[in-house]
């Protein structure tokens, strides 16, 4: 074949990728830069600092961002984990279930909350908890978030386990263990990549969630994002956006570790074929 | 196993966290209003743990309270005429005689106040005035007057932000019009919707707690302002001058209130002497750059406020008139006319 | 994935006895704390809406009214289709569109060209393009608001290098939400395409070559139908959540104008507390979802046909 001519290949293509790239990261880049400004103004330049980062740890709003950051995460870690192993169960009832009536019902349940826009599900939790009474407060914001994050774990753990062989299982069956055992010795093992991938997308989404959490937090829970929002709204000043930056380096942090698992996972199963 | 215990000892910790100090104490403030070294010294002298959370106007501090936080806060600090309507609404405790030790403190005129007689639920916390301020930058010509607002000139046209607040706007837009409030007049509320819709064309964004960043960063040339936060604009180097229009301008007091269930009552009975206290107050005063009602706390106040042109109204400018509060009609109107704005 | 040596299928009905038990939690908690819900607050918009905010339980259909009809300022006018909040939700509708047409330019040649990389450097590519979805959304809202406004460093940037005069008014305005929007979702748009891709037939494209076919028709008549999947998924990707947010016009179009997402919250959080109302929008915009995904299914059924 003609090596020049790549059938391929098309101009102007790879400009309008680095293109995208240099939009998706540009904003995020300058926050980062103008975190290490110097000057209060955010819009001169005064020379490198990082007194806004320690300004974020022990300033005036410094317990504030730290109550926030420790409601972030402990709702985070308590709603992934639920929702993983809810999720986990759903899509060994899926997919090693058979085929029953009603299961693209029940796929249509379990994808519900991707499907309802944030704010309709937010207006609706809100409803709700105040028809039936319930305290608005931290575990309103744990039990919204858990049910949200379902269908994000829901996706990965599903995927994974679509790819895994059933004669395993059939296997594992034949040498008279029973179903937990099946689970817990056989699947949980070639599972176990997606479902750290689908804990890690759960604990960044609720991590991340804004709309919701705004709409039924109670009084005095800030999360993160709302606690940001806040601030934000009456200027934006240099310490949130060394708080920014922060968040966004431990969200790289997060999909990075996400992506070498999901490589350790892939490398395993190959090395076990 | 691992995961039970890891979730065990998470929920563990998120119980411990919210359980730290011996009293508390739930404050629903307006933002950026109360500095938080006042908030850290009641803290330790009384051995409460303060939580604050912000409102950033009258009507949506309601919205949350009829959407379910009664019962989570001890106290509020409405303004003069949302303080009428959360009694009217049976939304607020009343204080014993006696309860406040400090309550001689008041200034007299401030006493007896036709939204709260005897003060019976509320204490004086700031007064001030409502506002614009103009950046000089942009505009040097007359800016006393509501015009600047509602029809203003070419070379502020799609600069002005408004405060996203609609008592103080539709009262502003009456004074404009030369109507009085809560007027019944069908005409005169047609004509107030008919110049809020118009003068809408030339505005940029509605914002309350971008009142003050908006003036200082430049997105706003024009900004509809509470006097004290123009004077903390201007502190941060905006070059922008206060207004007093000769059709007038609003005033307002806000006011400590106890609502009804507080979880500490005892607590927010505390801190609201606490505030009485003229060099409490003064710490608020300094800081929000507004005026108090408390008597002797001028030894405690930064020199600087005395002679801040927002705290001095011009000779000739027009009069400093309170938000009314309307009756349901009218007010369902208001509402009416405000959808249609903000929309 | 896995190449086990045995039948090779991956559904079984090993677990099938126990099935009731594995999905009885997500349907208990997605069925009582989502479904429940949002039936309540289809309940919620027939009723009446209490003075200065709060709910009456009495049957009304004064919400629905309201977002139909202007019955005057004084609500005794004859009844006159009222289009402000048609208005809002056309307008949603059209920055939505905006945002996904911006999408589509900018991410189906990325896509395209990241599908197109040898293996080991796709992974690379791909990862690049995620890493920023991961960022909170807040943030990266808030980082484009800091880039463009009158004063920020893009204009700064144009303003020395000389391009511009004055500086590009682009905050507050409804290109800004647009351009938020987009930047908000534009990794949904290329993952599914970069997977429709990924699993084109090259030879299809070579043959075509050979029977002398331009690239350009190459890439319309050919590519683009098997594409069209992972087109539709992106698009719809994109456009669902753009209908109902609500931080990028907040932060990003001054609060002055008022998309679907904002109309909603100003009901329950802002000045206007008239909760049936908020109910009522937040289900006209869900049924509008829920036609949007029908219309993606049926598609999808009639392509497998």
């Amino acid at each position: 074949m003609n090596r020049t001519f790549d059938i391929k290949h098309y101009r102007g293509f790879f400009g309008i990728t680095c293109l995208c790239l240099v939009i998706l990261y540009g904003p995020l880049i300058i926050v980062m830069v103008y975190s290490f400004n110097d000057s209060v103004s955010i819009t001169n330049w005064g020379g490198v600092s990082l007194r806004w980062y320690i300004e974020i740890f022990t300033g005036l709003e410094s317990a504030k961002f730290k109550a926030a950051a420790w409601n972030s995460f402990t709702i985070a870690i308590m709603a992934a984990t639920v929702s993983t192993v809810i999720a986990t169960a759903a899509s060994i009832g899926m997919i090693r279930g058979g085929n029953f009536k009603g299961k693209f019902a029940s796929f249509a349940l379990i994808s519900l909350p991707i499907m309802v826009p944030e704010i309709v599900t937010a207006v609706a939790t809100l409803i709700f908890f105040s028809t039936i009474g319930f305290k608005l407060g931290t575990l309103s914001i744990l039990v919204a978030h858990t049910v949200f994050c379902i269908p994000f774990a829901y996706l990965p753990i599903s995927a994974r386990l679509q790819g895994i062989d059933a004669s395993y299982e059939e296997a594992a069956q034949d040498l008279f263990a029973n179903r937990w055992m099946t689970f817990r010795y056989v699947l949980m093992p070639i599972m176990w990549p997606g479902i750290l991938a689908g804990f890690l997308l759960a604990f960044i989404i609720s991590l991340d969630d804004f709309i919701i959490t705004n709409f039924i937090k109670g009084a005095g829970i800030e999360t993160l994002p709302t606690a940001i929002f806040g601030s934000v709204k009456q200027g934006i000043k240099p310490n949130i956006m060394a708080l920014s930056t922060l968040l966004l380096l431990f969200s790289i942090a997060l999909v990075t570790l996400s992506y070498f698992i999901g490589k350790r996972g892939e490398a395993n199963q190959k090395s076990q074929q | 196993m691992i995961l039970k215990t890891f979730i065990g000892a998470a929920a563990l910790a998120l119980v411990a966290n919210s359980a730290v100090a011996e009293g508390k104490l739930s404050v629903y403030h307006w933002f950026e209003y109360i500095p938080a070294e006042l908030v850290q010294k009641f803290s330790k002298k009384y051995d409460v743990e303060v939580t604050i959370d912000t409102y950033d106007s009258n009507e949506s501090m309601l919205a949350s309270l009829k959407a379910g936080t009664m019962g989570s806060y001890d106290v509020a600090v409405p303004g003069d005429y949302m303080v009428e309507i959360m009694v009217g609404l049976g939304l607020l405790d009343t204080i014993a005689e006696g309860e406040l030790t400090n309550i001689n403190n008041i200034e007299d005129q401030w006493l007896n106040v036709p939204f709260d007689l005897g003060r019976q639920h509320s204490i004086p916390y700031q007064w001030g005035s409502t506002s614009f301020s103009v950046n000089r930058d942009v505009y040097s010509g007359n800016i006393n007057t509501t015009d600047i607002i509602f029809n203003p000139p070419e070379q502020l046209k799609g600069k002005i932000n408004v405060l996203d607040a609609q008592g103080e706007v539709m009262a502003l837009a009456a004074l404009h019009l030369g109507m009085p409030q809560c007027s019944t007049d069908r005409e005169q509320l047609k004509s107030l919707d008919a110049l809020l819709q118009s003068a809408k064309e030339h505005w940029a964004s509605f914002g309350s707690d971008t009142a003050k960043d908006v003036l200082v960063s430049g997105d706003a040339a024009v900004g509809m302002i509470w006097n004290g936060y123009g004077a903390r604009a201007r502190a941060e180097g905006a070059n922008i001058e206060y207004s007093y229009p000769d059709q007038g301008y609003v005033v307002w007091m806000d006011n400590v209130v106890l609502l009804n269930d507080a979880p500490n009552r005892a607590n927010a009975i505390i801190f609201m002497d606490f505030l009485l206290e003229p060099e409490n107050i003064a710490a608020v005063t300094n800081y929000a750059m507004y005026a108090d009602g408390i008597k002797d706390s001028t030894e405690f106040l930064d020199a600087a406020l005395a002679t801040s042109p927002e705290h001095n109204p011009r000779a000739g400018a027009g009069a400093g008139v309170f938000v009314a509060v309307c009756d349901q009609t009218t007010q369902e109107v208001y509402d009416q006319i405000w959808t249609r704005l903000r929309s | 994935m896995a190449a086990g040596t045995g039948s090779g299928s991956t559904v079984s009905a090993i677990f099938s006895p126990v099935r009731i038990w594995l999905l009885l939690p997500s349907w208990v908690s997605i069925g009582f704390f989502l479904l429940l819900p949002v039936l309540l607050m289809l309940v919620y918009s027939f009723l009446t809406k209490e003075f200065r905010g709060g709910v009456i339980w009495e049957f009304s259909l004064a919400s629905y009214d309201q977002f139909l009809f202007d019955r005057g300022l004084f609500g005794d006018a004859p009844a006159v289709m009222k289009w402000t909040y048609i208005n809002i939700f056309i307008r949603s509708i059209l920055q939505a569109t905006g945002a996904t047409i911006l999408c589509l330019l900018i991410g189906f040649p990325t896509a395209y060209f990241i599908a197109t990389r040898p293996i080991q450097s796709r992974t690379m590519w791909l990862f690049l393009i995620t890493v920023p979805y991961w960022v909170n959304l807040l943030i990266r809202t808030v980082s484009m608001k800091f880039l463009i406004r009158d004063t920020g460093p893009l204009n700064e940037l144009l303003l020395n290098i000389g391009l511009i005069d004055a500086p590009l008014h682009v905050i507050n305005t409804n290109f800004a939400v647009q351009l938020g929007l987009f930047y908000s979702y534009l990794p949904f748009m290329v993952l599914p395409i970069y997977a429709s891709v990924e699993r084109y037939n090259f030879t299809f494209s070579e043959v075509a070559s050979d029977l002398y076919a331009s690239k350009i028709t190459i890439l319309w008549s050919i590519i683009l139908p098997v594409v069209k999947p992972g087109i539709i998924a992106g698009s719809i990707l994109v456009f669902v959540p753009s209908l109902g947010a609500f931080l990028a016009p907040d932060l990003l179009g001054g609060a002055k104008t008022f998309m679907i997402g904002s109309l909603v919250e100003d009901q329950f959080k802002g000045n206007a507390g008239n909760w049936p109302f908020g109910a009522a929008v937040s289900m006209i915009l869900l049924s509008l979802v829920l036609v949007v995904l029908m219309f993606y299914v049926r598609a999808q059924q009639r392509d497998q046909t």
